[in-house]
Formats: structure tokens, sequence, C-alpha cells
């Protein structure tokens, strides 16, 4: 009896231990419209800085990136990540710590890389992923800018005689999982009123498989993702990329909508990296050129002004950022350009003064 | 069903305690799925993340590659969940049937007199029981399935059956005019031997008496369907594929994904339901075959009418798990692109839409639901096989 007593005793107290402990957490549930218009506004000021305040605290940047695609990211023989999304990851963490070696990268799947973003499960997200909308809106995410201009292709075997995405009539097409490509191939034939079979495997490995292997006549994704998806296949040679951009893929990096601070770095490096190129500041001259007599040099690398004060940086944060991976235009070369495997040449993302697309807003 | 009265309301009595602790329970697990919900939309708002059901009614905008019910690239969210559900409830249905079947008769050749036959059954057992499923689901997928020649070059076994890289290919079965009436024949007929068979068992039981109902209702099952068949000109004809441009066209085909998921699902749950079958039988007190035997049973009829029915008592609770297994198990499908539950719903559409709280609550409550439905069936059969008290 008295055992009896003194469970009842103990699991009254330990209940009331955690209702106690549970219940002031939970904010009691507001009618909807009044949450709606004084909630975001606090909590968007309560948000604003913890990000840059974690990382900082935590000593390195989370960067998520693809589980393999040569030129974007993609690790070496020695198991370093390489390429042009983990470039501007190496950027932002040498602007934030001074130390482009400060990153953490998870590589994740197409399907799961928004989940891993939402749940702060990384800081950044910088592959290959194209602006939408609805990425924008509802998923709760700021797009930075645009790294990369890319469209949808398709790849098929020279063997198959087709020269033209009109033909695929009838086709089956091997693609990944959750992404805008599916989309995509959807409204192409049903615009051009094709019918088509859509096999969507969640790695791009088995996507890559089932095509070499002719479980499907036609492999689709973004053209840059086919060019480095092709390097990969027995026998690169006997493929074709077919003429036709069915879509269009502004690729950027991307974090969650609700830390403006941390959206202006991420936004803000991707420009010094592009404002670099077109003036001129280099990996190897960047030390020389904080002595240039061009004021816009002397904004953006820190000797005049401080305008890295406005997101939380140091002074030099833009010069080290170039000294780590060099302007936009040395990413690229380096990484995806014509001199690399891939071969890809500037076109859409040539500088605005070069008849491209890249353009940045000034630093002033 | 609280059985204390108002006088017993004092900690000697152990009703009232139950019920204080029971209430405690309660309050707390409530207080805790409110907290974890209010934090969750709490946070979901903060981070202006989209949330609520609506989704569901937009458009999807993604095709499936197999679809069961009218789909396309317009249809909404909720019919692509609605396609990927049915993709899994075939697999599950079609592997629940071959598992069960297989692993009756490897059960029953586990225990088989003939020492080849046994042996066999039990090297079968225990290489497929100890194999994981992913590995077998690869197995069939990437090593049998896809080194089948391209569609150009197929091997065809049967006229019309075609056998390649993108699956088999069979005659789709084309009605026209007066199919109607023979699908009503054939399934009247289907009636009527179901009858027959009833009122012979009835009048044997009774008199003693036996009549051929099995030769008598399968004449009337083929030669009646196939009289109206002749009268109404043919109706019911096979449409054989043609070579397309890229693959065959026409003709029924089942994707080399649904054949690899289907397969290894059935073989290794059926290396499952062979032991618990064996131990059912097993179970079956010795004496009892032997007292049919000196009844003049034969060795079939003694497994027929004598072991299996009370092995069934057995069977059937661990059998319903193997099967709820089954079900679940399916969700492996993504592993090789079959466009199952979740392939499609927690796959591409998660994706889409962002919304993974009610993606995966949906996913989730979907194969609970499936495993209760199961289990609801296998208890009413259960209840029917149990041991009745005369």
């Amino acid at each position: 009896m008295n055992n009896r007593y003194i469970a009842l005793i103990v699991g009254v107290f330990l209940g009331a231990i955690v209702t106690y402990l549970l219940v002031p957490n939970a904010p009691p549930p507001a009618p909807v419209d009044q949450a709606a218009e004084t909630a975001p506004a606090e909590t968007l000021r309560d948000a604003a800085g913890l990000t840059l305040k974690a990382v900082k605290e935590r000593g390195y940047l989370q960067c998520g990136v693809t589980q393999g695609l040569p030129g974007f990211s993609n690790p070496d023989d020695k198991g370093n990540w390489k390429g042009m999304d983990v470039d501007y990851c190496r950027a932002v963490a040498a602007a934030i710590f001074g130390d482009d070696t400060k990153v953490k990268y998870r590589p994740l799947s197409a399907k799961d890389r928004f989940t891993a973003l939402q749940s702060g499960e990384i800081d950044i997200l910088s592959r290959i992923t194209t602006w939408t909308m609805s990425r924008d809106t509802s998923l709760g995410f700021n797009f930075a800018g645009i790294i990369y201009y890319d469209g949808q292709g398709f790849m098929v075997r020279k063997s198959s005689g087709i020269t033209s995405a009109m033909q695929l009539d009838g086709a089956t097409i091997c693609t990944q999982t959750g992404t805008t490509t599916e989309l995509n191939l959807a409204d192409f034939f049903r615009t051009m009123g094709m019918k088509y079979d859509v096999l969507a495997y969640e790695k791009n490995d088995e996507v890559s498989a089932a095509y070499d292997q002719g479980r499907c006549d036609a492999y689709t994704t973004d053209a840059s993702g086919l060019y480095a998806e092709r390097l990969k296949l027995k026998n690169p040679a006997d493929h074709i990329i077919l003429p036709e951009i069915i879509s269009k893929e502004p690729l950027g990096p991307l974090v969650r909508q609700g830390d403006p601070q941390w959206e202006d770095i991420a936004r803000w490096t991707l420009n010094v990296l592009i404002n670099a190129e077109e003036l001129g500041v280099t990996q190897a001259n960047v030390e020389q050129m904080k002595s240039s007599d061009n004021p816009e040099i002397k904004r953006m690398l820190g000797s005049e002004g401080a305008y890295g004060d406005g997101i939380g940086l140091g002074k030099e944060w833009a010069a080290q950022a170039i000294a780590a991976t060099g302007n936009y235009g040395e990413i690229f070369e380096r990484n995806i350009g014509v001199n690399t495997p891939l071969g890809i040449t500037r076109g859409l993302n040539a500088l605005w003064k070069n008849g491209g697309l890249q353009y940045a807003p000034p630093i002033r | 069903m609280w059985s204390f009265s108002r006088a017993s309301i004092s900690w000697t009595n152990p009703g009232f305690r139950a019920f204080v602790y029971q209430a405690i329970s309660l309050v707390l697990v409530v207080t805790l799925f409110w907290f974890f919900i209010s934090t969750a939309h709490e946070n979901l708002q903060r981070l202006h993340i989209a949330t609520g059901f609506g989704f569901l009614e937009n458009t999807a905008g993604f095709g499936i590659i197999q679809t069961l019910v009218p789909y396309s690239e317009e249809s909404s969210y909720g019919q692509a969940f609605l396609v990927g559900l049915l993709n899994t409830l075939v697999v599950a249905g079609v592997g629940i049937f071959f598992a069960t079947v297989l692993g009756f008769i490897i059960g029953i050749a586990r225990l088989s007199s003939n020492w080849l036959i046994a042996k066999l059954a039990m090297v079968y057992i225990e290489v497929l029981r100890n194999i994981p499923l992913l590995l077998q689901l690869f197995f069939w997928y990437f090593a049998i399935l896809r080194p089948l020649p391209k569609p150009i070059d197929s091997i065809t076994p049967l006229p019309g059956v075609y056998l390649n890289n993108r699956g088999i290919v069979l005659p789709q079965p084309v009605m026209d005019g007066s199919a109607g009436a023979f699908f009503l024949v054939l399934f009247l007929a289907l009636c009527f031997a179901y009858g027959l068979h009833r009122w012979a068992l009835k009048r044997r039981l009774a008199t003693g008496h036996t009549f051929p109902a099995l030769p008598v209702g399968a004449a009337v099952v083929v030669i009646l369907p196939l009289l109206v068949w002749l009268i109404g000109g043919a109706p019911l004809h096979l449409e054989f594929a043609e070579h397309g441009r890229f693959d065959l066209t026409g003709g029924m085909r089942l994707l080399p994904e649904f054949i690899a998921l289907t397969l290894g699902l059935a073989l290794y749950t059926a290396a499952f339901i062979a032991e618990i079958v064996r131990a059912g039988i097993l179970s079956v007190s010795k004496g009892q075959t032997e007292a049919a035997y000196a009844l003049g049973l034969k060795p079939g009829q003694t497994l027929r009418f004598v072991v299996i029915p009370q092995s069934m008592r057995l069977i059937i609770p661990p059998l319903t798990s193997q099967l709820l297994n089954l079900t679940k198990n399916s969700s492996l499908a993504v592993a090789i692109g079959y466009p199952d539950l979740v392939a499609v719903f927690s796959g591409t559409v998660l994706n889409q839409t962002g919304q993974a709280i009610e993606v995966i609550s949906i996913t989730m409550a979907v194969y609970l639901v499936l495993s209760l439905i199961t289990s609801f069936l296998m208890n009413i059969y259960n209840a029917r096989a149990a041991l009745r008290e005369r």
C-alpha cells in the first residue's frame, strides 16, 4: 500500500513538473488574423542577425551541395569539394571568417534539399537550384541572386538518329525526381502535343545509369548538368545534347526567409564576385587593388567607407572573398569554362558589357 | 468503464487509483501533442512556410509513368496522391497474393518426405530470408531486368508477348459491341457454379452421396460464355503491340520497376510465410495425422481436411504481421524508381509544395489505415478459424 502511495505522489509530481516546463513555452492559440498582423514583424526583428551569430559561434558555415556533379559541386580524388557552387560557399566563408576552409559541405539529393534548409540543417543552399516564384514565396526561402543562367535540354544516343527535341514523340525520358525539370518536361510535351513516359529516380547517378543502360531514350536536366553527366557515361562520344532549350533555369544560392542580414550577406557576396570581374579585381591582384585610384574598387575592398558594417562583417569582407576564390569569371573558367572537361562557353553568363546577363548592383 | 462507486473515492480503491493514473497520463499526452502542434505552427509561420491542406487542389504539373486512374499533368496534387496510393495498393495486393500462395507451397514442401524437395525448400528459405530486401530488389532490377535487350531486339517467347528492358508487353484484350452480354453470362455462370458446389456439399454431408460439382461447374463456366461470345460475333479480340519509333506501342505493359518490386516483395515475404506455415503444421499433434490415416484418408486429404484447418489457428496471427510487413516494405519502391505513394507523394509532391509536415502526416496516416484494414480483415478470418467449443 505504501509503495502505491509513493508511486502516485511521484507520478503527480513528475507530471506537474513536465506540465510546468511545457505549458509556458506554448503560446496561447491567438486568433489567426491578429497573429498575421503582429507576429511576422516581431519575429523578423528577432531573427535578424541570428544566423550570422550562430555561424560565428559554431566556427564554420554549413553549405548544402549536390551529391556530385562535376564542375558545380563534386569531391575530387582527395575528398575535397570542388566546383562553382562550392566556390561560392568558400567565398561566403572567407567573407565571414577570412578563411575559406571553414565550410562543411552537406551533399543533398534534389528531393531533400529544401527540408534541409527549412529545418536549419544548413545555412545556405548552393546546389544548382532554380529560382522560381513558389520556392521564393511559399517554401519560405529567399534567393540571393543568379550564379548561372541555365536552361533545360535533352541528351540522346547518337545511334538513335534524333537531332531535335521535336522528334521525341513517344519516348521514355529519365530525370531526377523533385526538380523543376519534371515540370518543364510535362509543359514542353503538353505544349507540343506529344506523348512521353517519364521515369524519375532519386539520385543523379541512378538517372545516368538508367539512361546509359537503355532504360530510357533521352535524359533531361539543365544543359550544364547534361554536359557534366555526359562525362560520367561509358562512352561520352556516343551521346549528343539536342539544340532545344525548353526552359529558363536561373540557378542561384538561397537562404531561409526571416533573417534579412543573412540574406544580405549571401546576396552581396555573389554581387562582389561579379563586380570584381567587371572592375578587373582578381585573386592575384586584390592586394594591390586596395590602393587603386578607382573609387568603386576602393569602396568594394574596404579602403574607403565601411560597407561591411551594414551586414555585420568587417571592412575586409569583400577582399577576403575575392582572395579566396577569385572573381566570378575566374570561378567560371576554373570549374566549367572552355579549358575544363565541361568546356562551357560564357554565353548568357558573360558580363552584361560583353553581351551576357551577369550584372550586379554597385557597392556604394 | 470506470467501475467504482461514488462512495469509494479513496486511495484504497484500486479502480479509483487506476482512474487517477490514467487521467494524469491523458492530460500529459494531450499537453505534449498540443505543445508539438502549436510549436510547429508558430515556427512555420515565423519561417513563412505555407501551411494547410489547400495545396491538394493545386495543379500537379508533372507526369507519372504508371497511372491506374485517369491522370495528366493538369490533374491536381490530390489526384497524384490517388495515383501513388493505387500504385502502392497494386504492388501490395499482387505481392500479398503471390507471397501467400508461394509461402504455403514452400512451407509444406519443407516438411515433405521427399529429401530433395525438403532440402530445396530449406535452401530457398534460408537464402531469401537472410538477404536484406533492398539488396534483393536491386538484384532483380539491376542484375536481371536491366540487362534485357532493347525494345527492337525484344525476346518473344509467345507471339504478341515481348520481353525487353522496358518491361513485359502483352496483347491487350479489346471489347466491342456485345461484350457486356458476355461478361454478364460469365458472371451468372460463376454464380451458378458456386451454388452448385454449396448444394453438392450440403447433400454429401446429409446423405453421403457425391456429385461431380467441379467438372460440371467448370463446364458451365467455360461453355456458356464461349457460346455467347461466338453468337455475339466474337466481340473480344486481342490487340498486339507494334514496334514504334522508340519502343513498342499498344498492348498491355508491365514496367520492369513493377515486376522487380512485386517479385522481390513476394519472394522475400514467402520465405517468412513458409516458416510460419511449417510451424503451424508441426503444431498439430501427430496423433491427428495417424487418426486420419486410420480412417483411410489419403495423405493429401489428411493435409487438406485435418492438418491445415487446425494449423490455421496458429498461422493466421503471424501471417497477418508478415502481410503488414509486405505492405510497408513496398515503400522501398523509391529505390528503383517505381512511382508508389512514397515516391510520388512524399517525394515529388513534397518537394514541389515544401509542405513536409502535411505530406508526411498524410503518408503516415495512409500506411496506418492500410495496416489497420489488413489487421481487421485477418482478425475476422482468425475469428472464423479459431477453435470453437461445442
